[in-house]
């Protein structure tokens, strides 16, 4: 922001360039504050009122009710509390899945596609990225048919002779369904009592089977993106390294484990930051693919402060899941920030000094 | 789109030359150009297996939309419909409200990527290059509001919509949509990189801030205008949650809106399938030409959206 000053007799020029400064960024500012900052304010106000969608909620039609919006999700007794814990559960492990997944295929596509030995890499970078620019509402569509009953994919888990459950109708936990194969169907008594109106044995359901589409839908359209951005961080690896690890004997997994990854570790970050901020906010393919359905096992905090919003018309509710999701977002970001900087004992890495001129970098972009 | 040429197995050979002469021998030698042909043939078997998996589920669905919804329940793998019938597409065009959609979306996306362009090099050029006071302080504002993830905007947006009584119009859909913190952020970086002697010169001519914006800077911005074009286009293409927290009546449904709702009402009146496809397939194409149109832009900046 600093170094621009310019000297005296340009004075004049100066102040007029500051007026047209402020000109200039008038309508993005008027915008950005209407549709960005006044709703947090406005919102942060309804989710400790009483608003039922009628009136004007700042002119007299709403009450503050202090924080009963957020006790009766955290401690209330109701029905509430029962969703918004469902909905917790249900989110948690989506992301717990898709995080990792996403991560691990994105950086796999992008090293099989960086080998300059395969033939047809610019057409298979063109098929893994393409899933990422489509709407989220069509891929859904299109995996709901896929997932169907007598759908493709079970007719391919026929063709291994593996009957394939009814998917996206299926509530089932993977992990009760895990236990119930070696014959435990009912839990002990310990695992009956609740935590936020859950019981623990429902905490450990697993996601249900209708989430893993969801899981899978996830991995398939953001691999592609992840895998741009670990493709442009491999590109800046000199091959100078990788050779002189190939002449110390270093085998292939070698040098992935040992060279590719360490010197990726910006980019992982970024992938899983992004990854984290994404898979809490998963709304699109659910008001699209199942609404919460079934047994609620797809419900999210996101589809689930719309819900209570516009359809229950309970508009504190809403606004306090809201902030919740919010807070959630922002503990996970930071937990995360912790947990790898802590495990970052090389110190920084000043990505500008790495030797970049040696990069292949030309001739090789499809 | 264009093949990479790919190095020859002979050229790789060569590269690995001093690897194989300091193992020794000629017969290590061999067996290492083995291993070495039988891992790419590996690799690329693979390559091929995850390309087609990755545009199955697409090619899939464009098969679908041409069969009758028994084929299609039947057959729900084959890619070559029993009899082709654009039933699906006819019922879509000719006995919906798909082409109104399709218009909506088109008028709100046109609206939305102009506006943004205007609006973020405007607001970038001031950020690169206008020195005013509070400049600062703006800039980390814009940070920090890029840090606000969109889905807990849903509700608070629909608080500020209601109390400007732009609910349920076309404005309400088009203008919240213009705010745009990372556009300006992508305008700024690029100002920045371009040398100030030209617009000195301009300056130095007696032209004003807007002259020397309009006709000296933002021709040399294409570049980047192209990428705000991009991102803008599928933004809002494929929005979804501000259309439903916009707007309720059904001559405002975007595509994005009417699509998810005949996916989701349709589940109890039989499963249409050839016509949920080609709605999809439809929905798909303006993204599609616009992605292999600039897809070497897109492919080196990596600048897509990240899918929530």
């Amino acid at each position: 922001m600093s170094g621009i000053r310019l000297p005296r007799r340009r004075r004049s020029i100066h102040s007029g360039q500051a007026a047209a400064g402020w000109l200039f960024m008038a309508p993005a500012i008027v915008l950005l504050g209407l549709f960005l900052v006044i709703p947090i304010a406005m919102a942060l106000w309804v989710s400790v009122s009483d608003w039922g969608g009628r009136g004007n909620p700042f002119t007299g039609a709403a009450h503050f009710v202090g924080g009963r919006n957020y006790a009766e999700l955290l401690t209330g007794d109701g029905l509430a509390r029962r969703d918004f814990a469902t909905s917790l559960r249900n989110n948690a492990y989506y992301v717990l899945l898709v995080v990792p997944l996403q991560t691990v295929v994105a950086l796999g596509l992008a090293v099989l596609v960086n080998r300059k030995v395969l033939r047809g890499r610019g057409l298979a970078r063109t098929a893994f990225y393409f899933p990422s620019v489509t709407s989220s509402v069509a891929i859904t569509v299109v995996f709901l048919f896929l997932f169907t009953a007598s759908g493709a994919v079970n007719r391919l888990l026929g063709y291994l002779s593996i009957e394939g459950p009814n998917w996206i109708n299926d509530p089932r936990g993977v992990v009760h369904l895990a236990l119930s194969a070696v014959g435990v169907d009912s839990p002990p008594a310990a695992l009956r009592s609740p935590v936020l109106g859950l019981d623990v044995w429902d905490w450990l359901s697993g996601p249900s089977v209708a989430m893993c589409v969801f899981i899978v839908l996830a991995v398939f359209t953001t691999s592609g993106t992840f895998m741009l951005l670990f493709l442009a961080a491999l590109q800046n690896i000199s091959a100078e390294v990788e050779e002189s690890a190939q002449v110390d004997g270093a085998t292939a997994w070698q040098r992935l484990r040992h060279i590719t990854v360490p010197m990726l570790r910006p980019t992982l970050f970024t992938v899983i930051t992004l990854g984290l901020i994404g898979t809490w906010q998963v709304f699109d393919q659910i008001y699209t693919g199942s609404q919460g359905a079934p047994g609620k096992t797809t419900l999210t905090p996101a589809y689930l402060s719309y819900e209570a919003s516009f359809t229950s018309q309970e508009w504190g509710r809403g606004a306090a899941i809201a902030f919740l999701l919010f807070a959630i977002i922002v503990v996970m970001t930071l937990l995360q920030r912790m947990v790898l900087r802590e495990r970052d004992t090389g110190g920084r890495r000043p990505r500008r000094l790495r030797p970049s001129a040696t990069a292949p970098k030309g001739g090789e972009q499809a | 789109m264009s093949f990479v040429p790919a190095q020859t197995v002979s050229e790789q050979a060569a590269v690995e030359q001093p690897v194989a002469g300091k193992a020794g021998s000629g017969k290590a030698r061999r067996g290492r150009a083995a291993r070495h042909k039988a891992a790419s043939f590996a690799g690329g078997l693979l390559l091929l297996v995850l390309a087609l998996a990755y545009v199955s589920p697409f090619l899939i669905s464009v098969a679908t939309s041409f069969k009758t919804t028994a084929d299609a329940t039947a057959h729900p793998l084959s890619l070559v419909p029993e009899t082709v019938t654009t039933a699906a597409y006819r019922k879509l065009f000719l006995n919906s409200d798909f082409p109104l959609w399709f218009a909506n979306s088109a008028v709100v996306t046109v609206a939305v990527t102009a506006g943004r362009v205007l609006l973020d090099s405007l607001a970038g050029y001031a950020l690169a290059r206008l020195p005013f006071r509070g400049r600062g302080v703006v800039y980390a504002a814009l940070v920090a509001v890029m840090a606000v993830p969109s889905v807990v905007l849903l509700i608070p947006r629909f608080l500020v919509i209601n109390s400007l009584q732009m609910y349920d119009s076309y404005a309400g859909l088009i203008v919240p949509l213009l705010a745009d913190a990372a556009g300006i952020f992508i305008m700024k970086n690029f100002f920045e990189s371009i040398p100030p002697s030209v617009e000195e010169a301009a300056r130095m001519d007696g032209a004003g801030p807007f002259r020397v914006f309009w006709s000296v800077v933002l021709p040399m911005a294409r570049p980047a205008l192209i990428t705000i074009v991009i991102l803008s286009f599928q933004g809002s293409w494929n929005e979804l949650s501000h259309f439903i927290t916009a707007s309720q009546s059904p001559e405002l449904f975007t595509l994005t809106k009417g699509v998810a709702q005949l996916s989701a009402g349709a589940l109890s009146q039989g499963t249409q399938y050839p016509l949920k496809l080609g709605a999809a397939v439809v929905m798909t194409v303006p993204v599609a030409v616009l992605f292999f149109v600039f897809q070497r832009r897109i492919m080196n900046t990596g600048a897509g959206a990240v899918k929530e």
